[in-house]
């Protein structure tokens, strides 16, 4: 019944496969070959310096104070914006007055779900070039609001101290909605007389919270851990256009200097390309320690 | 989701119980109520109101903007889109979107769903390892590539061109659209393919005719995702299409509208040019948003 199988896969197959290993394989695997080189982009000369671009970064103040702010971005994005997103999962699963011993959601949930969700259909350029506006120190959403009450304006993207947490709150802001989304519908899934087993035993919202819903959802979790690990490595996109690094570097991530090395005022590819190695297993490394230490957790509760 | 709104169940659950505990009951989760709702509304605030705040500004005059944030517009100015739709051409880049959405999505859907179909349906050597080669793509940030992307972009002459840029978005679409519907592929029952190869139904024709109708939700659903992410996408057409402004897509057009806004002090252009990339995508999302929360999320509980 199968003979005759192989014309179709190999039709079928085929296509993608050239596509994808020309433009996604290719340049990851030429990503590490131009990193041992001194390439400068337009000329054809790239001579092997074998690991001297990685001992320079070893030494790059810049690119360390970008991996600094990374590695906040890191700390706080991920936990910040799980906690939020459980936080109001939580209270549109099981808020809501009517029903059975408290499961019932609150009115209104599917509302404020979409509304949660819009800022992850948008473009984040868009969100970026949004919210440099909200904190324009004169005509900004932020400061009008400060002002009409007779608080302190502070200039928030200009002002070292605050650019990159103003950053860094857009980030977990535009996120957060997403999660409840994602957290939500892994909730509704968990069997409902679960629930009201617990409660007729007694339990408060609180500990139901902690040992039945958070442990059920943890595979949940574990992913969406995963995911604003690696998105925390990133966020390019609104450093570039919320601050660009500024002011004096004090927003700056090891994107947009990967970015800038390559095709800023200067194109040192070779070096660029050490940055994007770097990152690859920063990235890497990170997505596996994030599975471990899920796991570990997973266990403690099981 | 819709299941936790039902306020049925009320009656019959809680007269299970006795008197006072209902009453206890009821209180506590009373309380609750208000509780989740002030913070739900918080934060629904929260995402709305910078949203909303750009709408209103569109219409603002730029002295209006500048003198009172908060202020209402003081007539509908639709001459500030006007304004972003011709001078800043975010019309032409609008259309430059759709046109290399359009082509990428096209290729993006035809590619994935054939080799998912592959991967979910047929047993050949190699397909474990083709498998993972195409789902490893997820893990990394596309920037990670696009150093050595940029070189094989242009190498292969189209640098600059939309058919560059949707090859580029189609390949990289291809690990989550390959994943999401092989998953899919698979939920579908083995019993029609069977019967309809047993009547001497070819496996180009079973493809097309039987499995791809019957494939339609999953389709759906990872189209709407591609779609915003092409439609959205900053990093690869900042890189790829450099230059000849006339090409540009709109997520480049609006960055370099915020530039030269930062030289004019063109406000109320910038929120207009901002308000007119916006309104569609909310328009879509707000039609389609079960399908669109549904097809975002789904990959991620896999």
């Amino acid at each position: 019944m199968r003979h005759g199988k192989y014309p179709l896969i190999v039709t079928f197959l085929v296509p993608p496969l050239l596509l994808y290993g020309i433009f996604v394989i290719s340049p990851y695997l030429q990503a590490f070959q131009i990193s041992t080189t001194d390439w400068l982009g337009y000329s054809a000369e790239a001579d092997p310096v074998g690991l001297a671009n990685f001992e320079r970064l070893l030494d790059d103040g810049r690119v360390w104070n970008a991996l600094k702010n990374n590695a906040w971005l890191l700390a706080v994005v991920p936990v910040l914006t799980i906690g939020l997103g459980l936080f109001f999962a939580t209270m549109l699963a099981m808020g809501g007055r009517k029903g059975r011993a408290g499961v019932t959601g609150v009115r209104g949930t599917s509302v404020y779900r979409m509304v949660y969700f819009f800022p992850q259909v948008l473009s984040v350029v868009i969100i970026a070039l949004l919210w440099r506006e909200v904190y324009h120190p004169n005509s900004g959403l932020l400061n009008g609001a400060l002002g009409a009450v007779g608080l302190p304006t502070p200039t928030w993207l200009g002002d070292p101290r605050t650019a990159f947490w103003c950053v860094l709150a857009v980030m977990v802001w535009s996120n957060v909605g997403f999660y409840v989304v994602l957290f939500g519908a892994a909730m509704s899934a968990i069997p409902r007389d679960i629930y009201e087993a617990v409660m007729l035993d007694g339990a408060s919202r609180w500990t139901t919270l902690r040992k039945i819903t958070i442990p059920l959802l943890w595979d949940t979790v574990q992913v969406a851990w995963i995911y604003l690990a690696i998105a925390a490595l990133d966020g390019f996109i609104l450093i570039q256009q919320m601050t660009n690094g500024g002011p004096n570097f004090s927003s700056d991530v090891i994107g947009l200097r990967m970015y800038e090395t390559a095709f800023g005022s200067e194109n040192r590819f070779g070096y660029a390309s050490a940055i994007g190695v770097v990152l690859f297993f920063l990235t890497l490394s990170v997505a596996v320690l994030a599975l471990r230490a899920a796991r570990r957790d997973r266990i403690e509760y099981s | 989701m819709t299941i936790l709104d039902k306020p049925a169940s009320d009656g019959t659950a809680a007269g299970d119980r006795s008197a006072p505990e209902v009453r206890k009951l009821r209180r506590e989760t009373g309380g609750a109520n208000v509780f989740s709702h002030g913070f739900l509304v918080f934060w629904g605030a929260l995402t709305v109101l910078p949203l909303l705040w750009m709408f209103l500004s569109s219409f603002k005059s730029d002295a209006e903007i500048l003198a009172d944030p908060w202020g209402l517009p003081g007539a509908l100015r639709f001459e500030n889109w006007a304004r972003a739709w011709t001078e800043a051409h975010i019309g032409q880049y609008f259309l430059n979107s759709a046109i290399v959405v359009a082509g990428s999505l096209t290729l993006t859907m035809l590619l994935g769903a054939t080799a998912a179909y592959v991967f979910a349906r047929y047993e050949f050597p190699g397909r474990q390892v083709f498998y993972y080669l195409f789902v490893g793509g997820m893990m990394f940030p596309v920037f990670l590539a696009l150093v050595p992307l940029f070189f094989v972009v242009r190498n292969a002459g189209l640098f600059g061109t939309w058919t560059g840029l949707m090859l580029v978005y189609a390949a990289y679409s291809l690990p989550f659209t390959v994943f999401f519907l092989t998953a899919f592929f698979r939920t579908l029952p083995t019993a029609v393919a069977e019967a309809a190869l047993m009547d001497g139904c070819g496996h180009f024709r079973l493809f097309f005719r039987v499995m791809l109708p019957m494939a339609r939700p999953g389709l759906i659903s990872i189209a709407i995702f591609n779609f915003l992410s092409h439609w959205n996408q900053f990093i690869l057409p900042q890189v790829l299409m450099q230059g000849d402004d006339s090409k540009w897509v709109l997520a480049q057009g609006l960055a370099a509208l915020a530039v030269s806004q930062g030289y004019q002090g063109d406000y109320s252009g910038l929120f207009a040019g901002l308000t007119i990339a916006t309104l569609p995508v909310l328009v879509v999302y707000i039609a389609f948003q079960r399908q669109i929360q549904t097809g975002l999320t789904a990959g991620q509980l896999k």
